[in-house]
């Protein structure tokens, strides 16, 4: 199951490459150069090293005893991916990322961004290169996540705003595309989930699965081994799957993903592809999606920005069609709850998407044993969504 | 393969003409226009039609199409419509090809034999699918050719020659070259710069090549009509529909459009 995808970049009836002509040629460049240069120890040590050094790894595992306690049952543990440098695991990607667009010599980075710290990352990376940088960022995206705009200009990057569409993540991956169709040859596009064509859900796959490898081995050596589950939200899936990829032959640790129900799935107002949307093409690639009966994209919503995405990596649609992972949804009101009681009971202030998965972990714990471990990806810090946790008590900082 | 297509090419061969290739989205600017409109451009001297199916993330076009679709949706055009405005446009016109523009996703959720039934019965003779490259066409390849209906292919500047190779294999009706990286309606054609590329297609298939992507006007498309079989413009003449005002206005606009280019093209004949 772990030697997906197969050459062209499907997993299943999942993947592939649905982009123009145009972006062909692109992709086959960067698989192959992505290909060389994974098999390349001088390029994997630098990444070690950047991993250590730029980005703080490895990042620890914590045991959330007041919240553990609180829910009953099992021991929740967390995987501070929060502690990360720039605040979330995104950072993992576009160090690899950067460091292989300098391989490549391709001096001008380009990426769309929805909460904005995929776009800080790749600013933060870019900057450190001295790479070009525009970051494309849906209107209102920019307006609820206006801390991360202003950061990513002051690492340099240009922030363009996409008012095309629902003016959100999705616009702005198409805004992105748009970019890098017209820039080919200068321009590497780093996308910062596992979505999109292939070598993308591979690609991003792999530099997040930094994350579960070391946590299979923390839980090994430093606890009393594998935990009984894995929990990770889940937008496009990139922290989810960088956790779940090497687990996935280990059988009896089970995979959960926490997609956002925002409103509640019967309101239709909420971002989960899996558990509410059906098969389709998105983006460069087949996977689950939510779309009108004529095959229009829809708007989702989540409080989340991270997570108000209509589609999904096609590698996530392939593990749930097989019964490897299961995915459920959380709505805003549960994650908000997350949110405020880790904070409260342990010091931790989770971003709005982490909060989905300790919503769910929160979920899973009381009905399970207290000799059972459940293993949370925190995947970011809480500080971006300050503004929003206050708007939401009619507070303007 | 589509018989209307390869006699389109064929006529215009024999006269010495070029192929003018009209594109509008379906339903843009307003629903109850677009079979006139269609008439209208062939009217005006359009050998050929290509008809957008809107979507909500057309991902290849550029914001004057974007645009077009995002009306075209907001006014609740489906493909089930676009479908039957080309059945409508069948009763007053059994000549003039028509190709279906658009992406993956609506075609997959009406279903792709369901779809390919629907699109014989109306009369469509093509299929240009922006978002699927051949690696991934088997299915809706295999159910369109056993309808007659020619899926349309793309080479692009970035194309090597062995891709080339492999997409025109089993090119049929016509190859479409996009004359340059980008979007559609961007403003960069270097008309020039395409004598070598097509020279080489040439070389590699025998069907008829088409460009489109940045021509514009009656000067841009006699410049690319030197190298091309056909032209394809479609953003300035969806640009000039969507300001064009009345209803009465929208018609009388697609004809002057379209007569305009047929002239300049007409003069250029060999």
């Amino acid at each position: 199951m772990t030697g997906l995808p197969d050459l062209d970049g499907h997993f299943g009836s999942f993947g592939g490459r649905f982009v123009s002509e145009t972006l062909m040629p692109a992709l086959e460049e960067l698989t192959e150069a992505y290909q060389r240069w994974r098999g390349d120890d001088d390029f994997m040590q630098l990444l070690d090293r950047d991993l250590a050094l730029f980005v703080g790894r490895p990042s620890p595992i914590y045991h959330a005893e007041r919240l553990s306690s609180h829910c009953g049952g099992a021991r929740i543990l967390l995987k501070r991916e929060d502690l990360n440098h720039t605040g979330a695991h995104k950072i993992n990607n576009t160090v690899g990322q950067g460091l292989l667009a300098r391989h490549m010599g391709k001096h001008r980075v380009i990426a769309e961004t929805g909460a904005g710290q995929h776009g800080v990352a790749t600013a933060t990376v870019a900057a450190r290169f001295a790479q070009q940088c525009v970051v494309y960022m849906g209107e209102t995206d920019i307006q609820r996540q206006s801390i991360n705009v202003f950061r990513m200009k002051l690492l340099g990057a240009e922030v363009r705003s996409v008012t095309s569409g629902s003016s959100t993540l999705k616009d702005a991956l198409n805004e992105a595309m748009r970019d890098w169709v017209t820039n080919i040859d200068d321009t590497f596009y780093v996308i910062g989930t596992v979505a999109g064509p292939h070598p993308y859900p591979m690609m991003v796959r792999d530099f997040n699965a930094v994350v579960g490898r070391e946590a299979r081995r923390q839980m090994s050596e430093e606890w009393e081994g594998l935990p009984d589950a894995l929990v990770a939200c889940v937008g496009g899936g990139s922290n989810a799957i960088g956790l779940f990829h090497p687990f996935i032959e280990d059988r009896d640790v089970r995979m959960i993903g926490g997609e956002a129900a925002g409103r509640g799935l019967e309101t239709g107002a909420h971002a989960a592809s899996l558990c509410a949307g059906r098969p389709g093409v998105l983006h460069g690639a087949r996977s689950y999606l939510i779309d009108d009966d004529g095959g229009q994209i829809q708007h989702t919503h989540s409080v989340s920005a991270g997570l108000d995405y209509p589609g999904v990596g096609p590698e996530h649609a392939w593990l749930k069609e097989q019964g490897r992972a299961q995915y459920v949804s959380i709505t805003d009101d549960e994650a908000l709850e997350a949110c405020h009681l880790l904070t409260r009971l342990e010091g931790i202030l989770p971003a709005l998407e982490s909060s989905h998965a300790v919503a769910q972990a929160m979920k899973m714990a009381s009905a399970m044993r207290a000799d059972q471990t459940l293993l949370v990806n925190l995947s970011g810090r809480g500080d971006k969504d300050v503004q929003t946790l206050a708007a939401l008590e009619g507070l303007s900082l | 393969m589509s018989m209307r297509i390869d006699a389109c090419f064929e006529n215009a061969r024999k006269s010495g003409k070029t192929v003018l290739i009209p594109f509008v989205t379906a339903g843009d600017p307003l629903p109850a226009l677009t079979v006139a409109v269609m008439h209208r451009l062939v009217e005006g001297g359009a050998d050929l039609i290509e008809l957008g199916i809107p979507f909500s993330d057309p991902m290849a076009d550029g914001p004057v199409i974007q645009a077009s679709s995002e009306r075209a949706i907001e006014r609740g055009v489906d493909l089930e419509q676009v479908l039957s405005w080309v059945r409508q446009f069948r009763d007053n016109d059994a000549v003039t090809p028509i190709v279906l523009m658009g992406y993956m996703n609506p075609i997959e959720r009406f279903g792709v034999s369901r779809f390919s039934q629907a699109a014989h019965a109306s009369g469509v003779d093509g299929l240009l699918m922006v978002d699927c490259p051949p690696e991934e066409m088997t299915e809706l390849q295999d159910s369109l050719s056993a309808r007659d209906i020619d899926i349309i292919r793309l080479v692009a500047p970035t194309t090597s020659e062995t891709r080339c190779r492999m997409i025109t294999r089993h090119a049929k009706g016509f190859v479409y070259y996009v004359s340059f990286k980008g979007t559609t309606g961007a403003g960069s054609l270097d008309t020039k710069a395409l004598a070598r590329p097509i020279a080489a297609l040439k070389k590699l298939t025998s069907v008829p090549v088409v460009v489109g992507f940045g021509i514009k006007d009656s000067r841009s498309a006699r410049a690319v009509a030197e190298y091309a079989d056909g032209v394809v413009i479609g953003s300035a003449l969806v640009d000039r529909l969507a300001s064009a005002g009345t209803d009465q206005q929208v018609l009388d606009a697609a004809l002057e459009f379209l007569a305009a280019i047929r002239s300049a093209l007409d003069q250029g004949v060999r």
